[in-house]
């Protein structure tokens, strides 16, 4: 860990909410996919097998 | 046969066919700009004499706030297109881009805000720039509202194209009326390391790196949550059809 | 053409906000005489939004927007006709209540003229835009946060210039360029809003 000096509470809190907002975004983007993904998949039999 | 080979990925099948095969690659490449930019710049860079270690956030700060803005304009161009030649990919693009968007302005003016305290003295300040992003990040608010208020997937596309192209000139004019604004202000030197400033190499190089990191971040979840939409959209017209043929 | 009303109901709304603000900042002279002009345009900006969603609403809900569509009348037209009724019953009432609400916010002599004269040249871009956010929100059912929401961003550029008139004017200040500032986009919005505003309604209509 480099030598932050006194402004080691911003940088490292710049850092640590960065990440955490990039990772959100990442993980609620791929969640929504997969469960959209999986539905869709659903439908497609169920509509493949009434017609 | 295709008069202009791009138009062909409006198509939203070859769209996503297209993107089963390029998306991985853009993703890996953003994960691996990513960590080498932001370990590079926080690790292997030195302080800046002026800023101290605070320099390290415009490793965050700077892709950030031009992908808030890249954002917006892309939605702007994505809205155009639906406009004029009414791809519905287009359409759902710029739906998927608005909250990437508007993480990034989150992104922005935290960040901002963080580097400016030991600056200011104060957790926020109405710096024009900031000011700005405040206002950038209300019309990404209210983007994403009006997409979720109306139902029609087409009245809903066009109402917030309109909204875009209306939202883009005033977002022009409040940048303008925001400096003017601040004007009065005797704020010590406001927020920007690189305007006006040579910087140096060191500094620079990483900061190309995590914009290109963020960018092509954007790029591949802009490239996820469109194939989303894609999916939730045929999936609402099976569904359509399901009630309207089992009567 | 019926403007669907809420002049009182804008006026009071402006006196109510204006009484508030002592309460929330305290009583002395000095800082309300200070924050009196920005105060005032902000109750005047409020007191508009509130009264958006009457511009459409009636006519929508009883089908005579759909007829009014169909007439020979341009669509640019008719959200034109909307805005000046709006601001003939919502604004101008607010330019003129303004100044005798100055007084209960000890606002500064000169301060007086500068602040109607920015309330009368801003008020009309507020009747416009806030036309364009009530097209885009007539089918909805409790549109008016939305509203509110896609309104007020807009609205920026506007308060900042006529509140910037206002305190200077009533700081003796030169107020030449925002004053031409808050004309040039009210001009502006006047000018080309309306395409919008009509795209939008077409749009809900379909």
């Amino acid at each position: 860990m480099p030598d932050l000096g006194k402004y080691a509470e911003a940088v490292l809190t710049s850092y640590a909410i960065s990440l955490v907002l990039l990772a959100a975004i990442v993980l609620l983007s791929l969640r929504r996919s997969r469960r959209v993904k999986k539905e869709l998949q659903e439908i497609e039999e169920k509509v493949k097998s009434n017609g | 046969m295709s008069r202009n080979s791009l138009w062909e990925y409006a198509n939203p099948r070859k769209f996503l066919q297209t993107t089963d095969i390029v998306l991985p690659w853009v993703a890996w490449f953003a994960a691996v700009t990513l960590v080498l930019g932001l370990v590079w710049g926080f690790f292997f860079t030195p302080d800046d004499y002026r800023q101290g270690s605070t320099v390290k956030i415009v490793y965050l700060h700077v892709p950030a706030a031009l992908m808030a803005i890249n954002a917006w304009i892309m939605m702007l161009v994505a809205s155009l297109i639906w406009i004029i030649r009414r791809h519905h990919v287009s359409a759902l693009a710029a739906r998927a881009a608005a909250p990437v968007g508007m993480v990034m302005t989150v992104i922005a003016l935290l960040t901002g805000a963080l580097w400016g305290q030991p600056m200011w003295g104060t957790w926020w300040a109405w710096d024009p720039r900031l000011t700005s992003f405040l206002i950038l990040f209300l019309f990404y608010l209210g983007y994403m509202a009006l997409w979720e208020a109306i139902e029609n997937d087409d009245t809903a596309a066009d109402l917030t194209s309109i909204l875009c192209l209306v939202g883009s000139v005033f977002a022009l004019l409040s940048r303008y009326a925001v400096n003017f604004w601040s004007q009065g202000l005797h704020q010590g030197a406001s927020l920007s390391v690189q305007s006006g400033e040579r910087m140096a190499m060191t500094f620079k190089l990483p900061l190309y790196v995590s914009m290109a990191a963020f960018a092509l971040l954007f790029i591949a979840l802009v490239l996820v949550r469109t194939r989303t939409e894609i999916r939730a959209r045929r999936m609402r017209a099976l569904l359509a059809r399901e009630r309207m043929g089992g009567a | 053409m019926r403007a669907g009303g809420g002049f009182g109901l804008g006026l009071s709304f402006f006196l109510i906000v204006v009484v508030l603000v002592p309460f929330g900042v305290g009583p002395q002279t000095a800082i309300l005489s200070t924050i009196a002009p920005g105060i005032l345009w902000i109750g005047a900006l409020l007191a508009c939004l509130l009264s958006l969603d009457r511009i459409f609403a009636l006519d929508w809900e009883d089908g005579s927007l759909d007829l009014l569509a169909t007439s020979p009348l341009p669509m640019e037209g008719l959200v034109a006709v909307k805005s000046l009724a709006h601001w003939l019953t919502t604004g101008l009432p607010l330019v003129l209540a303004a100044p005798v609400l100055g007084v209960l916010l000890n606002l500064p002599g000169p301060g007086f003229g500068w602040l109607t004269l920015s309330l009368f040249i801003g008020t009309p871009a507020l009747s416009v835009i806030g036309t364009f956010g009530a097209a885009l929100t007539v089918g909805l059912k409790r549109g008016g946060l939305l509203l509110s929401l896609l309104v007020l961003p807009l609205y920026v550029p506007t308060l900042i210039f006529g509140a910037d008139v206002a305190r200077r004017g009533a700081e003796g200040l030169e107020t030449t360029t925002p004053l031409f500032l808050l004309a040039g986009i009210t001009c502006g919005t006047i000018a080309l809003l309306p395409f919008a505003s009509a795209a939008v309604l077409k749009v809900n209509l379909r």
